[in-house]
């Protein structure tokens, strides 16, 4: 009896049934994550599908032969649950960015590493046989994962601020890059047009890969991360997918190649919102040459003018009679977590009879969504917060714009400088607006290192100091009036 | 599956991956960012289905790639699925505030 329930639990065609279930809960899910109510929902049916995907592998005949091998899984997936909890667990939401950048590095450096591991074993002593469809496959999962692990982690380490966020470049880079991958591309055809040596060449290629992952993140600069994120995110999707190709695991081929479309599809919504093509991010040119002309030309625009600064009181004033006041965040209120600060302010302001709206610039803080995150999380009711083309409109109605440590999606340097690196760009038209308070730590140029002419503008006022204490002062001040 | 089913499958597979996903609002796209990123976690598997041979071959080296090969990928799986919850959690819909009569005042 136990006998028959064993066979037919190994039976490849029930563990195929268990794969194409899992397949379809992780498209539910996915659709589940496009609307705001369904999200969580989504999120928890695509964890079952990986569930019964896991399950199902280990069914599989031959998987777990041996008490040996369930031990080593058992190390492994115990190892990675404790890492994996706790990490995402306390992670701050405004660390968010750089943990699914780090999430993404691992997932990259398991293909990279299962794919060394099938090289070694396909070829143990020199010499061997494999097909070459699935030499082929691992070759590109063994290249792209190792890619992929190591940008990733350049990334995060920028995004920590380990790093830093400027563009880092070596003279000759184009010559190094080129190289890596003549020796990358070079290993891996040596491997497939059959050597003898493949242990060493297969080193040969993640090692180059890995160096090439380095070199073309540290050149870009902190502004363009997360369309690299998601880049390497659907890079990732890839590899797993050829991985799937090499092994014959249709889960495999079929998730990866949904994060893949998916991944493709958010870098280029990102890339259109910066007004940037995906190429010339990784060229890496923004923060290089074309920083230097905007740095130029910045100079010459608004050389002349000068910043006016104010107080939280005077800024306080300000805000309490205006009709209406539009915040605009970016990354400087979530450097300085001062998104509560923001909510206790709008209420303060709203108790006032002052309307308030927010303005989420697509790109504000480092990602797509980073803000509404942020703000989620202060409790700020969703319906205030307004994107980019429903709120342009209204600026023209707006008495205060209040941007709290965001600097390029106001730049009004996209609208009329031709000039401009970032001409072009959709932006958050602040300037229309009958006067603007900027809080900011510094007159320090943004992350895409261009000049801001909005803060030298007459109408504009500066609040110096951090996006937190500011506001917290500012808070204080309408309590007295 | 032979090479050609599986190209295919993998062109499927694209086609839903675009029409899922172009319909996500932007406000979610950091959530959906990570939630993709779990799923790619999936090459986890992987790591399980190649782990037996290291282990018949007495491979040792090939069994700590692979230990850490797999846990790399639980790592992404558990740690991606959860942080998208959590980010997913802040998404509460506030109950709407009553402005029907205090407006103005």
């Amino acid at each position: 009896m136990s006998l028959l329930a064993t066979s037919f639990l190994e039976n490849h065609n029930f563990i195929d049934s268990l794969y194409i279930l899992a397949v379809i809960l992780f498209i539910v899910g996915l659709r589940g994550l496009a609307g705001p109510r369904t999200a969580v929902r989504g999120n928890q049916i695509a964890a079952v599908g990986m569930a019964i995907a896991f399950v199902a592998t280990l069914l599989q005949h031959g998987v777990v032969p041996n008490g040996h091998t369930a031990i080593l899984i058992a190390v492994g997936v115990v190892v990675g649950t404790a890492v994996g909890i706790p990490a995402a667990r306390n992670v701050k939401m405004t660390a968010m960015p750089q943990m699914v950048a780090l999430f993404n590095g691992v997932g990259g450096g398991a293909v990279a590493l299962i794919a060394w591991a099938e090289f070694r074993r396909r070829f143990p002593g020199g010499g061997g046989d494999w097909y070459t469809k699935s030499m082929i496959a691992s070759l590109f999962a063994a290249i792209i994962g190792s890619i992929s692990f190591w940008g990733s982690n350049i990334a995060f380490g920028k995004l920590q601020e380990i790093l830093p966020g400027r563009p880092i470049k070596l003279p000759g880079q184009q010559l190094i890059n080129l190289v890596l991958l003549v020796i990358c591309v070079g290993s891996a055809a040596a491997i497939a047009a059959g050597t003898h040596s493949q242990a060493l060449f297969i080193l040969g290629v993640l090692v180059a890969a890995g160096i090439l992952g380095n070199m073309v993140v540290l050149p870009i600069g902190g502004a363009d991360m997360p369309v690299v994120i998601s880049l390497l995110n659907a890079f990732t999707g890839l590899s797993a997918a050829a991985t799937g190709i090499a092994l014959n695991n249709f889960a495999l081929i079929v998730a990866g190649t949904i994060v893949g479309a998916s991944g493709s599809i958010l870098t280029n919504l990102m890339a259109v919102a910066m007004n940037r093509s995906v190429p010339s991010i990784i060229a890496g040119g923004f923060g290089g040459g074309g920083g230097e002309a905007a740095a130029g030309a910045g100079a010459g625009a608004g050389g002349g003018g000068t910043a006016r600064s104010t107080s939280a009181q005077d800024a306080a004033i300000q805000l309490a009679y205006a009709r209406q006041v539009v915040i605009v965040p970016g990354y400087g209120m979530a450097v300085a977590q001062a998104q509560h600060a923001v909510r206790e302010m709008a209420l303060a302001l709203e108790k006032k009879g002052v309307e308030v709206k927010y303005a989420i610039h697509p790109v504000a803080g480092r990602m797509p969504g980073h803000m509404n995150v942020l703000l989620a999380e202060a409790d700020v009711p969703y319906d205030q917060l307004k994107e980019m083309d429903d709120i342009n409109p209204e600026f023209g109605r707006t008495d205060v714009s209040l941007i709290i440590g965001a600097n390029d999606v106001t730049n009004p340097a996209a609208n009329n400088d031709p000039g401009s690196p970032i001409y072009g760009m959709p932006i958050l038209e602040v300037d229309k607006s009958q006067s603007v308070i900027v809080l900011k730590r510094s007159m320090n140029s943004g992350f895409a290192g261009i000049d801001n002419p909005l803060f030298y503008d007459p109408k504009t006022a500066m609040l110096f100091g951090d996006a937190k204490a500011s506001v917290s002062e500012i808070t204080a001040e309408l309590s007295n009036l | 599956m032979d090479l050609v089913t599986q190209i295919g499958v993998l062109v499927l597979a694209a086609f839903v991956g675009f029409e899922v996903i172009s319909k996500v609002p932007n406000t979610l796209h950091t959530p959906l960012m990570s939630g993709t990123n779990a799923i790619h976690g999936i090459v986890l598997l992987g790591g399980l289905l190649v782990i037996g041979e290291a282990v018949g071959a007495d491979d040792v080296l090939g069994q700590v790639i692979l230990v850490i090969a797999i846990a790399f990928g639980t790592i992404n799986v558990v740690g991606g699925f959860l942080v998208t919850d959590r980010m997913l959690g802040m998404f509460k819909r506030k109950p709407e505030p009553k402005t029907d009569e205090g407006e103005g005042s």
